[in-house]
């Protein structure tokens, strides 16, 4: 029961903003590389929501080992979302694109875009460099970018005119920034403290 | 009742007070320009073709306007080319159909009725250049409040050349 809420309430939260901006009556004027940049970033946007609770395993009906192919596949479809977001606005409008990714941009939101795609390529980056670290920096450095690129995603989006239904891309967003501050706050932070101090107290003294 | 007349009432005597005062100031920063030439915006010459034909209009339902003076005394100028674009129920900022040129009129007004403006690049705007010889090119994109709206204003107060 449990596992089939919480599967539904993410699906809804995940797939109703991205529905609705494919309803958007703003396509009927825009050509495909346009209406593919927009609903690239409307994706990209949603997956941040199950990100990082894949990344934590707390997903319930999902073994561990699932979670973190999940995790990874998610990681790479963000990335090709996010490529095909800037690719078709570079297509629709080369000039306003580069402006963006000068951060010339006269679009308060552009810079915002452009910290959360630094911090993603940074954390393809890591994703490579795992074997080169200890864990434990490799997770909090992981932390600090995956929270840089939602803070940055949120910012820009909700600053944003475009197809995204504005209601539900509040929804959305909002809760990003909960499932993001739980699993850095929580999940890296407080649990780890937590399981080390019960396994200490089940520890038999010498 | 007592009352007071409003030439001697408080607010007004502090009103007045503060204009005297506004007014003799003027004399000395006077200097700082009342019709400062308009300067261009960031981005205002993105998707810009030079020399869009003159047009009477471009489409209806929506109405750009403002009007052009000369910087310094801010006398209207009459017969000056404004060029105007944007993203439209037409299609983008690149479509031909979208871009189009008016004269300003003896008073310094230009107007030019075109399809509804939507939001483009996550801001509904327009693009507005004056590029011609006599006077200092300038580029405007201004932002609509509301992509609702039906009409948008934007002034340019030029300079020579």
């Amino acid at each position: 029961m449990r596992t089939w809420a919480v599967w539904t309430a993410l699906g809804a939260l995940m797939a109703v903003p991205v529905v609705l901006a494919g309803l958007s009556p703003l396509l009927a004027y825009r050509d495909a590389p346009y209406i593919a940049a927009g609903l690239g970033g409307a994706l990209a946007l949603s997956m941040l929501l199950v990100q990082p609770l894949l990344g934590l395993r707390a997903l319930p009906g999902l073994a561990p080992a699932q979670a973190r192919m999940a995790h990874r596949a998610i990681g790479l479809l963000l990335s090709a979302a996010v490529t095909v977001h800037i690719g078709g606005l570079y297509l629709t409008s080369p000039p306003d694109t580069l402006d963006a990714l000068l951060l010339v941009s006269p679009t308060p939101f552009s810079v915002y875009g452009v910290m959360a795609t630094v911090a993603l390529l940074l954390t393809a980056t890591l994703v490579l460099l795992r074997r080169c670290m200890p864990l434990t920096a490799w997770r909090g450095i992981h932390a600090v970018l995956g929270l840089t690129v939602i803070t940055g995603s949120i910012v820009h989006a909700l600053l944003i005119e475009g197809t995204m239904d504005t209601l539900s891309k509040i929804t959305l967003c909002t809760a990003i920034g909960v499932v993001a501050l739980y699993a850095v706050a929580y999940g890296r932070l407080i649990a780890p403290r937590i399981r080390r101090l019960r396994a200490r107290k089940a520890r038999p003294r010498p | 009742m007592l009352k007071t007349p409003y030439y001697a009432r408080r607010h007004f005597l502090i009103a007045a007070g503060l204009s005297a005062a506004g007014a003799s100031m003027g004399g000395v920063l006077g200097a700082a320009e009342p019709f400062a030439p308009t300067d261009t915006m960031r981005g205002g010459s993105n998707n810009y073709r030079p020399g869009a034909p003159l047009v009477d209009k471009l489409g209806e339902g929506f109405v750009m306007a403002g009007r052009v003076l000369r910087a310094g005394d801010g006398a209207p100028l009459e017969g000056v080319r404004i060029q105007i674009w944007a993203a439209t129920t037409l299609g983008g900022e690149r479509e031909p159909r979208n871009h189009g040129s008016v004269l300003s009129r003896a008073d310094g007004t230009y107007s030019l009725e075109m399809p509804q403006i939507v939001p483009n690049f996550g801001q509904p705007h327009a693009h507005l250049a004056y590029d011609d010889a006599q006077y200092q090119t300038v580029f405007l994109r201004p932002v609509m409040p509301s992509p609702t709206d039906t009409t948008l204003s934007a002034d340019f107060i030029l300079a020579p050349a």
